[in-house]
């Protein structure tokens, strides 16, 4: 048993030698996965169970979140107090249009947008930091076109200009808060044209580094891309 | 270790030593054994010695069943001898019904799949050569549906078609809308489409021209009576990302990639006689012949069933099974009425442009542009009139075109671009239906195991993902599940009768 682990343990770092060696497809170069991630892959290339497990893992994954999304318009109305403990008397206002939401940090999604549609006099939404929100989200908020106000997409991993575009219908916004998105590559020229397509809203955009960045060396640039 | 030392010096000192002839070896060196010079010999003998065990064992296992290697040699870019599904073409819709056969093939393994496509460069391939555009604005419900189904693939990419330990997906996608302009003329249409599209679901508004005017101010909307404008779902993006991400999805399920031209096919054929007396001949496919790139060598493909997704060339591999050939007023006489239609765009950059809200513009003259990138850069074209059609022999780009019939529309619909300066140019191909610019989805009456998803006219890439999954549909269950294209089918094109979209840039 011991020395079948042995000879397995040899041959994957062998294998995850080869991995690192010659990586046909990826021409990043970013440091080797670590060495379960490794590890993983190679017995998913080798035997059909793994590459079964890991398709069930990713699908639960969806699942879960898709039937998080489904309850997480409701639970956002009154926050939780320190202890934890949640107030229901926002059951007695089941019929109040909201106002203002804050679903910051959640893993609110497209789908989850659907439960905050009839809401259709919402004036503050705050979506900072979700690693779900995308272009599709951004492009499906057209529906609040008339009452939204303010909008809080910050720190939003998935954004980028072309779902910003999606920003256009939202006549009546007058805060818009785009600070600190991982893929606006020229975030300077994002918040001009921004200011000029929604004229009568206020863009904010921090955490961007607008200095001037020294060029690389041209000799590797050229090497390196064709 | 001391003998060996001083054995390599007797070698190298005899060797020096046997350079010289004059000098007689005998009375000079002492050597312990004779003629040593075969140590350094020995020495690589020991460290070639691994190598030879390694040679030998690949030998040994070579040679045992299992193995790959033959004694016969093998071209290894021959597709399999045998398959079940050979799909002709490469493009976006081939790869997107590889995917979606595989998708639903039900056990791992049980659905043999070759992709065929003649030009790995897809230099004349209509696929990456389009301007990229998605839009549910058409005018028949199933262009609608396919649009809003293939949008909904792309909003769900990575999950569909994300490969585990790989970098995600991502099509570049703009949410920017398309526009259509109607002029007093053509208001009606509009309308009647609009409500078409909102009952299928479509997000469009309608807006008129004093809203226009509010709303783009770089716009002049003195001759337009209506504009009818997406607000979801609808923009562009990156054609070669989305044919990749088919392809790459597709590879790492088990199909085959083939890089040949298919030439012909061998097909069985019965006789039918219709109710009217008429003979039919009826073919079904045996196999494929594939030749290679730039040589004689071809390998027939034994299959069951072929889907024809070639672009421009369907018409052609039709004809190879007899599809148009027989006499003029039967069956058989009908041709796939797919044919290349040449269409130029033209790069320019305008620094007073319109910006990031920009929508996929169309003016009612026919004349279309978009934004590309966030430079001041735009792309425009124009479908030129039934008379003008451009020669299809290759892709030369007419730049008076863009002079003549582009430029002053242009201009005139938005004052800015009277200074422009024009970057580049390229030119691709329709896969122009010539009865109503609508695809071609199902099989054909004479070909029982040959279908077709092609013809679409312009807007092949926008519906790929849906078409895939409409034709593996039929493939594998007989009959459409999700979307019901059957008015799509050959049958308006053997009784004559067009579907027609009005809405066709």
């Amino acid at each position: 048993m011991a020395a079948s682990l042995v000879s397995l343990l040899g041959c994957c770092q062998r294998a995850s030698r080869l991995l690192v060696a010659r990586r046909p497809w990826s021409s990043s170069p970013v440091s080797p996965p670590p060495m379960h991630r490794r590890l993983l892959l190679f017995l998913t290339q080798r035997f059909s169970d793994f590459e079964v497990l890991l398709r069930w893992k990713s699908r639960m994954k969806r699942r879960r979140l898709l039937r998080k999304n489904a309850f997480v318009g409701h639970s956002e109305w009154f926050r939780a107090d320190h202890k934890g403990k949640f107030n229901w008397d926002f059951l007695n206002y089941k019929d109040t249009p909201l106002e203002e939401v804050d679903m910051s940090y959640t893993i609110i999604n497209y789908t989850g947008l659907s439960n905050l549609e009839a809401q259709r006099s919402l004036r503050t939404l705050s979506v900072r930091g979700c690693y779900e929100v995308d272009d599709w989200f951004l492009a499906r908020l057209h529906v609040f076109q008339d009452s939204l106000e303010e909008l809080d997409i910050s720190h939003c991993p998935q954004i980028t200009p072309g779902g910003l575009a999606a920003l256009r219908n939202l006549k009546a916004l007058r805060r818009l808060d785009v600070s600190s998105l991982p893929r606006i590559s020229t975030p300077g020229l994002v918040i001009i044209l921004l200011e000029e397509m929604l004229p009568q809203c206020e863009v904010i955009a921090s955490g961007y580094d607008h200095s001037l960045k020294p060029e690389v060396e041209k000799g590797h640039s050229q090497g390196s891309g064709e | 270790m001391l003998t060996w030392r001083s054995l390599r010096a007797n070698a190298r000192t005899l060797r020096l030593l046997l350079t010289f002839r004059r000098v007689a070896p005998c009375g000079l060196v002492p050597f312990r054994r004779s003629l040593s010079i075969g140590t350094p010999l020995r020495n690589d003998f020991f460290k070639d010695l691994e190598a030879k065990l390694a040679a030998a064992r690949r030998k040994v296992a070579d040679a045992a069943p299992g193995s790959a290697w033959s004694p016969l040699e093998i071209n290894p870019n021959l597709p399999p001898e045998r398959t079940d599904i050979v799909i002709v073409g490469g493009g976006v819709v081939g790869w997107s019904v590889a995917y979606w056969l595989k998708k639903k093939e039900g056990i791992r393994g049980g659905l043999k799949v070759v992709v065929v496509e003649k030009d790995m460069t897809y230099s004349q391939a209509s696929s990456v050569l389009s301007a990229g555009g998605i839009r549910q604005q058409f005018s028949l419900p199933e262009n609608i549906r396919l649009s809003l189904a293939s949008a909904d693939f792309l909003r769900n990419i990575n999950e569909h078609l994300g490969v585990p330990n790989e970098d995600a997906i991502d099509v570049h996608f703009n949410h920017a809308g398309y526009m259509f302009l109607a002029s007093h003329k053509g208001a009606h249409v509009l309308e009647g489409n609009y409500k078409t599209q909102k009952a299928a679901g479509a997000q469009v508004s309608l807006l008129s021209p004093t809203q226009l005017r509010e709303k783009f101010p770089w716009m002049n909307a003195r001759d337009v009576a209506l504009a009818s404008y997406g607000v979801e779902n609808e923009g562009w993006l990156d054609p070669w990302s989305l044919l990749n991400a088919f392809r790459r999805k597709a590879l790492s399920m088990g199909v085959v990639q083939c890089r040949g031209e298919v030439t012909g096919f061998k097909f069985t054929s019965n006789e039918a006689t219709t109710e009217d007396g008429e003979r039919l001949e009826l073919r079904r496919i045996k196999s494929v012949q594939v030749r290679m790139p730039r040589s004689l060598e071809y390998q027939p493909v034994e299959c069951a069933v072929v889907v024809n997704a070639a672009g421009h060339f369907s018409a052609e591999v039709a004809r190879m099974l007899g599809v148009g050939l027989g006499p003029p007023d039967t069956l058989a006489g009908i041709p796939l009425p797919v044919e290349p239609r040449k269409r130029f765009i033209y790069v320019f950059h305008c620094p007073e442009g319109p910006g990031l809200d920009t929508p996929f513009l169309i003016d009612h003259s026919g004349v279309y542009f978009r934004r590309e990138g966030l430079g001041g850069n735009y792309i425009a074209g124009k479908s030129p009139d039934e008379g003008e059609e451009p020669d299809v022999a290759d892709l030369h780009v007419d730049h008076q075109f863009f002079q003549d019939r582009i430029w002053p529309q242009l201009a005139h619909r938005v004052p800015a671009f009277e200074k422009l300066k024009v970057r580049s140019a390229w030119a691709g191909y329709y896969d122009y239906n010539t009865l109503d610019q609508n695809g071609i989805v199902g099989t054909h009456p004479l070909v029982s195991n040959m279908y077709m998803a092609t013809g679409f006219s312009g807007h092949g890439l926008q519906h790929s993902p849906a078409v895939g999954r409409a034709v593996a549909e039929l493939i594998l269950d007989g009959g459409f599940a999700t979307l019901d294209l059957s008015r799509l089918g050959f049958r308006r094109i053997a009784e004559r009768e067009p579907l027609l979209e009005s809405n066709i840039i």
